[in-house]
């Protein structure tokens, strides 16, 4: 088994949050990994990207080569287009929200943005926050992405679940069950849509 | 034993803890940070009395540091590589005092300057001192090394450099612990004269660590961090330094590498190894994720040897960061690609967060330098960087910490009058001060905006040295009391703050305008930790 992941999106957007759960889930299972993040300067509201490997065999680099990523998985539909020379051009899935984060003067009009990631063979765009909403809180966006993401992970769901359990589980019950459900929300819409 | 979860830089505080310091002593910068705030939430730590508030800057840190390695305990100190500028004079000299506890400086340097304003390369600093330098390759090796550090520190009686570079500072994987050793009791080194670098006893010391470099060269053969790695197809050698050698395993299925390999992890490194290499390959690539120095020392000045490639002859590009797909271009190996970036994407620049006291006094600022040319605002290193660029584009410098009083001086004795300095609190008690002490004694015409946000704010609001202690430092420094202004960056203090702003503007001497207000970052934080406070409370 081996993934390489992408994490994209705008710093603050809790990014770290899905890399977090990820490798929860990926470490029950017995994998190995590496998880290479941003910090500093473009937290402060700049893109921000973590690259995430797992493998059941030792990982050499903490960056993923151009052109080997499985999987981009953002929180932002711009920053999806920011990794696209990350992408695998075989086999790559985008998993994107379709909420923009429009923090600079000259953003791109969002039908054009979306038309990109559209282009692609293999796409899954979703509109996390009204997802999140109808699950209680918009706050649990990236986390319905997280579950958009889930079917191409190679995790098994159980293992994924009790990651979101472990993680949250400081914030409390409700917490939990927040995002349990934004999750499966998340993970249901991915599996119609392909 | 236990396996964890660790960033490179955590790797490097868990090593230290478990190598027996009692103290880390270090200053905020990007990418070394994670290191200190680790030890300061380790519950190992605080159970072990492990000191680690941090100090107003790196030579600060590294002084004491070197207090505590006389006295015969263990310390640690940590920056990042511009940090191990501000303190060198200690550094350097510290190679020749040598070290009675373990002494280990951990500089952390930032190839491709993600968050700073250099790329240079700290193995320099460590053949400059002529220490030994340790540079770690992965999360476990970070570690391991720096307890090894700890072990030649004191077995040799010399500081020991660490070396890492941002992608492993701040890259997580698996670490295992090994067993936790005991702290030195305290004990003064044998020759009390040891530490007293005057010009006699400096010369003894200084042909004492000379001495020693024969000893450290062996050592690096036999600790195992250098080491040689045959391979059948000699039509190449390569030599691969630190992180760089995750990047060629990279591009090999498994990690099975043709070419003979000179893994290279501890400095100064084994000629015996380097002699095998050269002899038995056509030619060489050298590896290294930052300054090319093994390059250039291979190469010699006249390059009459073998044909060595790395940044020198472009097989590898001369600035930046080294990545899988740049060493898999200069091994010449088919690489990967993946899909075009669309031309649509747009830039997204880091900026203040809505709402930033930054924001507010810029405003004012702006306003203020309207009646005059452009070109007179000096600024510093911090958050408030940023209002370089649109849409404030308020600042015309950041050189380095502190730079922006002295700057100013410099441009007013030269007939830029008012010229205006911009700098955060934090960085003015870090740097700040004794260019304030400048400024009045020569009473220079310089306005001195200190955007007090009472926290370290770029690298994530750890405690500032200067909080609540501005205003006393300022006064106590010499400057009059009629033009120390204190005000309140908000919107609705703009025309109040504009006038004061302009008023000492036009005086030609020194003024200082403290604007205060708390990063909107550390406030949420606090008003969230109260919160939870409350509610816990509430439930108890």
């Amino acid at each position: 088994m081996k993934k390489d992941i992408i994490l994209g999106g705008v710093g603050g957007q809790g990014i770290l949050t899905i890399a977090a759960t990820i490798g929860t889930a990926a470490l029950m299972e017995g994998l190995q990994l590496k998880q290479a993040e941003v910090h500093g300067m473009s937290q402060r509201g700049g893109d921000v990207q973590s690259n995430l490997r797992l493998s059941s065999k030792p990982i050499a680099s903490d960056l993923i080569p151009e052109g080997k990523a499985d999987l981009i998985i953002s929180v932002e539909p711009m920053e999806s287009l920011r990794y696209m020379n990350m992408l695998n051009k075989e086999s790559g899935w985008i998993i994107s929200s379709m909420n923009p984060v429009k923090n600079i003067s000259n953003y791109p009009d969002l039908e054009e943005v979306l038309a990109e990631i559209w282009k692609l063979p293999k796409n899954v765009t979703i509109d996390a926050e009204n997802v999140a909403k109808e699950q209680g809180s918009v706050k649990a966006a990236n986390i319905v992405i997280l579950g958009a993401a889930s079917p191409f992970l190679g995790l098994k769901v159980e293992s994924l679940e009790a990651a979101i359990e472990q993680i949250f589980s400081k914030k409390g019950e409700e917490m939990v069950k927040l995002n349990l459900k934004a999750f499966r929300a998340g993970r249901e819409y991915a599996e119609k849509r392909t | 034993m236990q396996q964890l979860l660790l960033l490179g830089d955590e790797a490097i505080a868990q090593g230290a803890i478990d190598a027996g310091i009692s103290g880390v002593y270090a200053y905020p910068g990007t990418p070394s940070t994670e290191i200190t705030e680790y030890i300061q939430s380790s519950k190992e730590a605080s159970n072990r009395n492990i000191r680690s508030l941090w100090s107003a800057n790196e030579k600060t840190a590294m002084e004491s540091a070197i207090g505590m390695s006389y006295a015969g305990k263990k310390a640690l100190v940590c920056m990042k590589h511009v940090g191990l500028n501000v303190a060198a004079d200690a550094f350097v000299n510290a190679g020749i005092t040598g070290a009675n506890g373990g002494l280990v400086v951990l500089s952390a340097d930032d190839p491709s300057m993600h968050s700073s304003q250099n790329e240079q390369d700290s193995r320099f600093y460590g053949k400059f001192s002529l220490i030994p330098c340790m540079e770690p390759s992965n999360q476990q090796e970070a570690y391991d090394m720096t307890r090894y550090a700890f072990e030649i520190s004191e077995k040799f009686g010399t500081p020991v450099l660490i070396r890492v570079t941002t992608r492993l500072a701040h890259s997580r994987a698996g670490v295992i612990r090994k067993e936790i050793l005991d702290q030195n009791e305290m004990h003064l080194p044998s020759d009390l004269k040891q530490f007293v670098l005057l010009p006699a006893i400096a010369r003894k010391q200084y042909n004492k660590l000379l001495g020693k470099q024969d000893q450290f060269e062996a050592d690096s053969a036999q600790s195992g961090y250098n080491k040689l790695i045959d391979g059948p197809d000699k039509s190449r050698g390569i030599i691969a330094c630190g992180i760089a050698y995750n990047y060629l395993m990279e591009n090999y299925e498994d990690g099975i590498i043709p070419h003979p390999v000179f893994k290279v992890g501890q400095y100064p490194i084994d000629r015996n190894m380097l002699s095998k290499l050269y002899e038995a390959v056509d030619e060489i690539l050298v590896l290294e994720d930052g300054y090319p120095i093994i390059e250039e020392l291979l190469k010699g000045m006249l390059d009459k040897g073998k044909t060595v490639r790395g940044r020198l002859d472009g097989s590898i590009p001369r600035a930046g960061e080294l990545n899988p797909n740049i060493v898999g271009k200069a091994l010449k190996l088919e690489t990967s690609e993946g899909f075009n970036t669309p031309e649509i994407l747009a830039g997204r620049p880091p900026r203040l967060c809505d709402g930033c006291s930054h924001t507010d006094s810029f405003l004012a600022l702006n306003e203020a330098m309207e009646a005059y040319s452009k070109g007179r605002v000096f600024s510093d290193i911090g958050c408030y960087t940023l209002s370089a660029l649109a849409p404030l584009e308020s600042i015309n410098s950041c050189v380095d910490m502190g730079a922006s009083i002295t700057m100013a001086i410099g441009a007013a004795d030269a007939g830029l009058v008012p010229s205006v300095a911009a700098i955060g609190d934090s960085t003015f008690t870090h740097s700040g001060i004794t260019g304030l002490l400048d400024a009045v004694n020569c009473n220079a015409p310089i306005t001195v905006l200190i955007m007090d946000n009472s926290t370290t704010g770029m690298t994530g609001g750890q405690t500032s040295s200067a909080f609540e202690k501005v205003d006393a430092i300022v006064r106590g420094v010499g400057v009059e009391e009629e033009h120390i202004k204190v005000i309140t960056p908000l919107k609705r203090n703009h025309e109040e703050n504009l006038k004061i702003y302009k008023e000492e503007l036009a005086y030609e001497g020194v003024s200082v305008i403290i604007a205060r207000r708390e990063c909107i970052q550390t406030l949420a934080r606090r008003m969230k930790q109260k919160a939870i406070q409350k509610r816990e409370a509430k439930k108890a």
